[in-house]
């Protein structure tokens, strides 16, 4: 026999009082990337056309160096929260829907952390 | 919770065809949704045909005829028979609807009865709405002020202010939205869905109450309000011809709005 109140299972913890920044951040970094998947583009076209000093110092100019680390971040922040939020909706058992989270956040700032590391490798080599 | 198959005792079997007379000349199909919780069958559908020659225009009207002429068993629910209850949300073919107010005309061949979809089953055509109104409940759907209302006249709103409520305070709470979105199905134990979240922002936005704040604290949860991701099931649905997505979408908006404005 179940005796909790109706109102009593809906209100249940209560508010999070949180979301509303994950939520924005997923637009921003969305709109972000949008300009930075430019550099990327020119990046990639170089790397399958240039020859491999071409790609490199072309990578080495800050500005170029700037925008690629920025899209590595967005990219990854911006995977990491939509995941998430497929997480949340989908995975029903709370064990579960914590360790994943957890583990795509982790997996994600691994990528992004290798990702970087690389780029600041190939520009010390050029 | 997502599921994607239904449970043993959850799938349909074959009902009963019942005939419609002989000597009819315009005959429709209805293929209906049947559950008794009294017996431990499994959930049927039964076929009525009907003689649309002798038929009101309207879903509703041969629901009631299959009720009084054919099949007094079929329990459903219907009050106002003009969309203003909302009592008679259902699903037919395929989209949620007041079967009172969706004229048999603008479907062709063979209309199918369903409840409102992921709800559970009272009887038939009747789906549980306990949690629904517990949710509704949970927003407190009415006025809060800290200033006591004045003595001699009401709490007095300008036109403007008023205008602002068209297209909220029309909703009937059918339901047909909410169980029209995939995130209430799956999550509809804590996301409160589009129906309850565009009666929430009807509070936020009237401009006598006081508590917007606090309305606003309540909603910011990644389940409450953060499940909706705009796939706008709950506009296209609404018999009533209202947004519900931009309801939430706006509800966004003011939190995101207190954060950074």
């Amino acid at each position: 026999m179940q005796y909790r109140s109706p109102l009593a299972n809906v209100r249940g913890l209560g508010s999070a009082k949180t979301g509303t920044f994950h939520w924005w951040m997923q637009r921003v970094t969305a709109v972000a990337l949008i300009p930075l998947s430019f550099s990327l583009i020119i990046f990639l076209d170089l790397s399958l056309t240039a020859t491999f000093q071409e790609t490199v110092t072309w990578l080495a100019s800050p500005f170029n160096t700037v925008c690629i680390l920025a899209w590595i971040v967005a990219v990854f922040y911006h995977s990491a929260l939509g995941l998430q939020v497929v997480i949340e909706d989908y995975v029903a058992v709370e064990s579960a829907k914590i360790i994943s989270i957890w583990l795509v956040n982790l997996v994600f700032i691994f990528l992004a952390l290798a990702a970087i590391v690389v780029v600041f490798r190939l520009i010390s080599i050029g | 919770m997502a599921e994607f198959t239904l449970p043993k005792n959850s799938t349909l079997i074959k009902g009963t065809t019942y005939k419609a007379p002989e000597a009819a000349k315009n005959v429709r199909r209805f293929e209906v949704y049947r559950w008794d919780p009294e017996t431990a069958e499994n959930p049927r559908i039964d076929i009525y045909e009907l003689d649309m020659d002798n038929c009101g225009p309207m879903v509703l009207d041969a629901i009631l005829k299959i009720k009084n002429e054919v099949d007094s068993s079929l329990t459903f629910r219907r009050s106002c028979r003009e969309g203003v209850c909302g009592s008679c949300a259902m699903n037919v073919n395929g989209k949620n609807t007041l079967v009172c107010t969706k004229a048999i005309d603008e479907y062709s061949d063979t209309i199918k009865i369903f409840p409102l979809p992921h709800m559970e089953v009272v009887k038939d055509l009747v789906p549980d709405m306990t949690h629904f109104y517990a949710q509704y409940a949970s927003i407190k759907p009415w006025i809060e002020t800290q200033t006591p209302a004045p003595s001699d006249t009401e709490r007095l709103q300008s036109k403007e202010d008023r205008e602002v409520l068209d297209g909220l305070y029309e909703c009937v709470l059918c339901a047909c939205c909410s169980t029209s979105c995939p995130s209430y199905w799956w999550n509809g134990e804590r996301y409160l869905g589009p129906a309850v979240l565009l009666q929430a922002y009807r509070w936020l936005v009237d401009s006598r109450d006081e508590n917007t704040g606090e309305r606003l604290d309540e909603l910011e949860d990644p389940f409450k309000l953060y499940r909706c991701h705009t796939i706008m099931n709950c506009t296209d649905t609404c018999p009533k011809g209202l947004n519900p997505a931009k309801a939430i979408a706006e509800t966004k908006k003011l939190l995101v709005q207190r954060k950074l404005g």
